[in-house]
């Protein structure tokens, strides 16, 4: 089977830094063949799905005014339409963790990605979300996002420029295109009982 | 001025040709049912396309231009994924009154938007009392409201549907006034006859004053009906996180999205049909060169422009204001709104009577 | 009226500090008696409760107070402490001042210390069921792995009193009654604010009760100080108000500097004045942005942010940040200014003046906006001084606490600016008094800007930071209030305690009084126009 490459519009395929996990991803995935139409149909569905990504309005620090600035009008997110931020974890496609996460905010936000329905994604935005950041040696701090939910995208940086940001979403959107829908969503985590 | 029964009164013939005519019928309506859903759906896409590129025209920057030429193809992708989203039950909600809720908006959206002259012969429900059948099929969109609060088993729904019943129900009433106050002045309730009779002049130019201050207070109205614009507080985002259908998720949360767009479209389609005349162009008696060519411009294209110059209005004046408090918004209603268009029906009740209309 | 003088009159046993800011230690007995005579006394007048810091001293836990004079502007810094490590217990003076609800809140959730006469003891920051008190030096942190379920949130909480016969009874008081209709808002806001969690009792639209539930951000800096070098501090305190960063950099640098006496060039004080200032504005912007998208406009909140990118792009050619810039250090700043500095920051003046024409024309002067905030959240004087609310929401309600003119620092007593102070206390004058600040700023700016003088950006420092020992504290006005450090050395290159004052906690704590018998709808309002960030609440 040939490697699927994800298009993203104005930028190469090689420009993109991980191209190893994708590859590896859609090994997995095809390992049990896949049907002509069926490919077909999904890539449709996921051209949809991953130009169409709603973020969850959640910020808890200083990276959320950096993902305020992303939606504002010089970087204008609207572009790729993730503009339409809702307000209600029912509404949205993923959660942008932006901020560091405390012990006490810890089962809150579990809970909110838990109320989301599938498919869902989850980016890890800023040091504090991608290992605890600056505040890793604090007493009430998590080390990490992924210590309590499956993280797709991590973003480092503190604040990561808006520019990251884009890279991160497209690594992301990347990454949903490759999924295959039909037969079941391929995702890391275990059914949760 | 193309004539749309000529292509029904075909039709027809060609169907009783072969078959009864109680099938015939039968099939015309099974086609034209397929038909509305087909413009609705049509409708809500471009309409959200127009509210994203003019929002983002008004606040200095680019909407979506990376999906498709000049971002076209953002709302269809936008449809795909809400298809396949998954719709999440809840645990102590109503289940009956929780799924039947969004049917109900998407029901009275529906209803009311068949009443609208498109063209010349182009209509669906059309009647006698067309007005007063439109103003109370857009009523049943409440309850579908009231029950997706009161169903989530949420309180914060509850309060948000609360508020949209209450600021719904009181706007009916400037909504119904004003366009009485146009049915006054045309004598006719059926929306066929209105438009037939602006073929002189559109009436927001016969009726001068009253209808004027009428078409004012029908857009305010209007946009309370829709939940929108200074009016959003039932799913005012910083408040309530979003209010009446926080709980919906997947196609269910989609409709209430469709109906929010299709409302303001039948809003502004009743305020195009009412006041700027529908599909008829726009004539000066007296000109009769000016009149023909005018004809040319078939009747649909009259209707869309208006109707979607009217939208562009309120998505204008949604961008613009900040929202107003919920007893600000029913102060506004019953203590200015209400006797103004009680003052204006009576105004317009002289001109027609002393006849000093145009 | 000399106040060592008149302490010693009303406490014989007070102690005085040797080395530092002039600190009396009161016993614990006679410290109410004490406290109430500084705050009421005629030539006293000791209104203002600037700090409250609770202490763990070893073998004694105990209390700083740094106490000032609105009317007369003297100042005094009291310490109180008990040996009881086991039950500690001292008198609380949630009845002279407002502010120290929530601030023996902080210090019993940090050290375990009861205040007795305080209605309502409860954990202010941590989990409910948290073992132990992290801020003691005898802390075992492997008491409390991380718990994912979900808290119990309790009705109800205890008070401490002493009875007739001067034993300690245990009082509970109720906070919200069964029939209530109480409502959570937050933590998860829409993302202005930041994590912050409201429980709302409601009556129809109308708020009777607001309990506000602070910690969701707590990170612990405080603790964290307690291992970190003096440089290593100043990574950190950007990051608690982030709006305004040059000034929390600034506050600390200059709380060290007095410490150590380093005198720094003139050259560095121009350049943080004006870097202060332009935080300021930026603030202030975003302010203006997040006060409309909470009402609803939402194209202002595109208009200020592309207003505030030039700031940004102005930032980033001097520090390299945007957001968190890491510029001041002790002794300086990191690196001299941008060679196009002061052109920029001239043509961005000349630029923002007729913009905030275009913005009060777009909002302030909507008939819906002035029906919005006039008359909404008042708050009067008397509480604001009360409850320690400085900054703009001070200055709303008519108390002139801009730190610019109380205690001059850097160029700030050489430049000509007014202090905006408005007298009617609701929304409308908070939002008034942050855009007329602009305008005061870019007038400070442009007596500054040409003519920073030539010299050293940076003071040379040893290696190795050692602040003398003793108590220190620096106030500075930051975009939201008066924004403290106080700083107790033990002569080492760790600070023993490193606490700071908060310019949110008061914000907080006010929000239950001024949002009685409003609408939810105001609560929004109220929130927008108080400007408070949250990681400055919980540090």
């Amino acid at each position: 089977m040939e490697i699927k490459k994800p298009k993203i519009k104005s930028m190469q395929y090689e420009d993109f830094q991980d191209n190893e996990y994708l590859e590896k991803m859609v090994a997995e995935l095809n390992a049990e063949g896949t049907n002509v139409l069926l490919g077909k149909l999904d890539d449709l569905i996921n051209w949809g799905r991953s130009n169409s990504l709603w973020p969850l309005t959640f910020a808890t620090s200083c990276c959320g005014i950096e993902f305020m600035a992303l939606g504002a009008a010089r970087y204008d997110m609207a572009r790729f339409g993730f503009e339409v931020a809702r307000a209600s974890p029912r509404q949205a496609d993923m959660i942008m963790v932006c901020g560091t996460i405390t012990d006490r905010m810890a089962p809150v936000l579990k809970r909110l990605y838990d109320q989301m329905p599938e498919p869902k994604y989850v980016v890890a935005v800023g040091g504090c979300a991608v290992s605890g950041g600056p505040f890793k040696k604090s007493y009430h701090v998590v080390n990490g996002v992924d210590q309590i939910m499956p993280v797709d995208v991590y973003i480092p940086g503190c604040p990561p420029r808006p520019e990251s940001f884009y890279y991160g979403m497209m690594q992301l959107q990347r990454k949903v295109k490759l999924e295959k829908f039909f037969g079941g969503v391929n995702r890391k985590e275990k059914e949760e009982k | 001025m193309f004539d749309f029964s000529i292509v029904s009164s075909w039709i027809h013939g060609l169907l009783t040709g072969f078959m009864p005519e109680g099938l015939a019928i039968f099939l015309e309506c099974v086609v034209i049912g397929v038909c509305i859903m087909l413009m609705y759906a049509v409708l809500a896409i471009i309409l959200i396309y127009m509210e994203r590129k003019v929002c983002a025209f008004f606040q200095c920057r680019l909407g979506p231009n990376r999906v498709g030429k000049y971002g076209l193809m953002q709302v269809f992708a936008d449809v795909f994924k809400m298809l396949i989203k998954e719709i999440i039950t809840l645990k102590n909600s109503d289940r009956l009154l929780y799924n039947l809720a969004p049917y109900m908006v998407i029901l009275a959206s529906i209803l009311s938007f068949a009443c609208l002259p498109i063209n010349k012969g182009m209509e669906i429900i059309n009647f006698n009392i067309g007005v007063f059948f439109l103003m109370a099929a857009s009523s049943i969109g409440v309850v579908g409201i009231l029950l997706a609060g009161w169903s989530s088993n949420n309180k914060f729904t509850l309060i948000g549907a609360m508020r949209s019943g209450a600021q719904i129900i009181s706007y009916e009433l400037s909504v119904g006034l004003s366009i009485l106050t146009m049915v006054v002045l045309t004598g006719t309730m059926s929306f066929s006859e209105i438009v037939e009779k602006q073929a002189d002049g559109w009436n927001i130019f016969k009726g001068h004053i009253p209808a004027l201050i009428a078409f004012i207070i029908y857009l305010i109205a209007g946009n309370a009906e829709t939940n929108r614009g200074p009016f959003d507080l039932p799913e005012a985002e910083s408040e309530l996180t979003a209010g009446y259908h926080t709980e919906y998720s997947g196609m269910h949360f989609g409709f209430f999205y469709l109906a929010e767009y299709l409302n303001l479209f039948i809003v502004s389609g009743v305020a195009a049909t009412v006041f700027l005349g529908g599909w008829m162009p726009f004539h000066v008696s007296g000109l009769d060169g000016f009149n023909a060519i005018m004809d040319f411009i078939p009747g649909f294209v009259w209707f869309f422009a208006k109707a979607f110059f009217v939208v562009f209005l309120l998505m204008w004046i949604k961008w613009t204001f900040p929202r107003l408090r919920i007893d600000q918004i029913l102060r506004l209603e019953w203590k200015f709104l209400v006797p103004i268009s009680m003052f204006n029906l009576l105004l317009m009740v002289l001109i027609v009577v002393f006849g000093l209309h145009f | 009226m000399n106040i060592k003088d008149r302490i010693l009159e009303i406490v014989p046993e007070a102690q005085f500090a040797e080395q530092g800011d002039l600190t009396a230690t009161i016993p614990a007995e006679s410290f109410h008696a004490l406290a109430e005579k500084l705050r009421y006394d005629e030539d006293a007048q000791f209104d203002f409760l600037l700090s409250l810091t609770g202490m763990d001293w070893g073998e004694t836990l105990g209390v700083v107070y740094h106490l000032e004079s609105t009317k007369y502007g003297h100042s005094i810094v009291l310490k109180t402490m008990t040996a009881n490590r086991e039950n500690p217990e001292l008198p609380s003076v949630t009845d002279l001042w407002k502010t120290a609800d929530f601030n023996e809140r902080e210090v019993f959730d940090f050290f375990g210390i009861r205040f007795v006469n305080h209605s309502d003891m409860r954990r202010l920051y941590l989990r409910e069921d948290w073992v132990g008190y992290p801020l003691r030096k005898d802390y075992d942190d492997s008491l409390n792995p991380l718990r994912m379920t979900n808290e119990v949130t309790e009705d109800t909480t205890d008070e401490l009193s002493l009875d007739d016969e001067g034993n300690l009874v245990n009082k509970t008081n109720v906070l919200f009654e069964d029939k209530e209709y109480v409502v959570n808002i937050g933590p998860q806001h829409p993302a202005t604010h930041g994590v912050l969690r409201f429980r709302t009792s409601l009556e129809g639209e109308n708020i009777k009760k607001i309990e506000p539930y602070c910690g969701y951000i707590h990170r612990g800096i405080e603790k964290m100080n307690e291992s970190l070098t003096y440089p290593q501090t100043l990574a950190l305190t950007d990051r608690l108000d982030y709006l305004g960063a040059h000034q929390n950099r600034h506050a600390v640098c200059m709380c060290v500097e007095k410490a150590m006496g380093v005198e720094v060039s003139e050259r560095v004080q121009y350049i943080r004045t004006i870097m202060d200032e332009l935080q300021r504005i930026d603030s202030h912007l975003l302010f203006y942005s997040c006060a409309c998208m909470d009402l609803g406009a939402l194209t202002a909140f595109f208009y200020g942010f592309r207003d505030r990118e030039k700031i940004l792009d102005i930032f980033e050619a001097t520090t390299g940040g945007r957001l968190i810039q890491n510029y001041n250090t002790i002794g300086g700043v990191q690196a001299d200014i941008a060679p196009d500095f002061v052109k920029n920051v001239k043509e961005f003046i000349v630029y923002l003046r007729p913009i905030l024409k275009e913005y009060h024309d777009v909002f302030t002067g909507n008939v819906i906006t002035q029906q919005r905030f006039k008359n909404v959240g008042v708050l009067t004087r008397e509480d604001a001084i009360s409850f320690g609310a400085t900054g703009g929401t001070g200055r709303a309600s008519g108390w002139a606490c801009d730190t610019r003119k109380r205690k001059p620092y850097a160029m700030y007593g050489k430049v000509d600016f007014k202090e905006i102070v408005y007298t009617e206390g609701d929304c409308f004058a908070r939002y008034m008094v942050r855009m007329d600040e602009i305008l005061e700023s870019m007038k400070i700016i442009e007596q500054l800007i040409d003519n920073i003088p030539e010299g050293d950006y940076q003071v040379k420092m040893k290696p190795i930071i050692r602040v003398p020992e003793g108590n220190y504290f620096a106030s500075v006005e930051g975009s939201r209030g008066e924004f403290g450090v106080f700083i107790e050395s033990h002569g080492d290159k760790f600070p023993y305690r490193m606490k700071y004052r908060s310019t949110g906690l008061p914000l907080v704590s006010v929000v239950d009084t001024i949002t009685r018998g409003a609408k939810i709808a105001d609560l929004i309002s109220i929130g927008a126009t108080l400007d408070y960030v949250v990681p400055d609440i919980d540090r």
